[in-house]
């Protein structure tokens, strides 16, 4: 079976086809069965702050999704790690090149 | 390495423009502190990255001369990411579109930079393990 690494760069405020796309995408992947990461990035780690839009990254985690947040970008945006949603774990972007690695099937948005 | 791996990535920002970049520099430099192959293939802006002539400049707003203003030239940090890849076991591969770099006037390559067409993107990411495009924003 695939796996797959769905790369989030946007803001779900800032590009409307965030949710409506690439997240249904992230969960439908994994509602099939298919091992899925979704890494947000740059202006895509908005969301994951607790009670921002986290309805929507909360019901792609329900389908089985995990979902990482860039350290880096947190911290650019002076997102402490403890304003995140639960279901969102902070991680290192060396997780893209390990999951790059394993033969994830990679999609940056 | 024992699981020493091949990657391939396509850049298509221009240098300054994009937080786009600076992740995919990121990328590139974990890869290669693991001792991992990379190969990087830049279309449209991307290939000014490795545009010999660009040049730091001071900041007369802040009072800093070019040496404390230190600014930053991605074409710098292409030549430390290919001495990065080499102390850590790997290779870097650079190589730009030649008709985007011939479009834009940006020939002259720091060394160590290649010159090719798509197909050779397609040669990379054939020979590689796994393939990672940053597109630019449609």
């Amino acid at each position: 079976m695939d796996s797959y690494l769905l790369i989030e760069s946007r803001d779900a405020l800032e590009s409307s086809d965030v949710a409506t796309y690439f997240y249904d995408l992230a969960a439908g992947l994994a509602r099939e069965g298919s091992p899925v990461t979704l890494f947000l990035v740059q202006n895509g780690v908005f969301p994951a702050r607790r009670g921002a839009q986290t309805a929507a990254l909360n019901a792609v985690a329900r389908a089985g999704v995990e979902i990482l947040a860039d350290e880096f970008s947190l911290r650019e945006r002076g997102i402490p790690t403890d304003r995140l949603d639960p279901c969102v774990v902070p991680a290192p972007i060396d997780v893209v090149i390990d999951r790059l690695v394993q033969g994830r099937k990679a999609m940056w948005h | 390495m024992a699981d020493k791996k091949t990657l391939a990535f396509l850049l298509m920002d221009a240098p300054y423009e994009s937080a786009r970049t600076t992740t995919a520099f990121r990328l590139i430099d974990a890869a290669a502190r693991r001792g991992h192959d990379v190969s990087v293939f830049c279309y449209e802006g991307a290939v000014a990255l490795s545009f010999a002539k660009q040049a730091p400049h001071a900041n007369t707003v802040h009072g800093r001369d070019v040496a404390q203003e230190d600014h930053p030239n991605p074409k710098d940090w292409i030549i430390a990411l290919t001495a990065q890849a080499e102390k850590s076991g790997g290779t870097l591969t650079w190589t730009n579109c030649g008709l985007c770099v011939d479009e834009r006037g940006v020939g002259e390559a720091v060394a160590g930079v290649g010159r090719g067409s798509p197909v050779d993107f397609w040669k990379m990411a054939e020979a590689a393990d796994n393939t990672l495009v940053i597109p630019t924003r449609g």
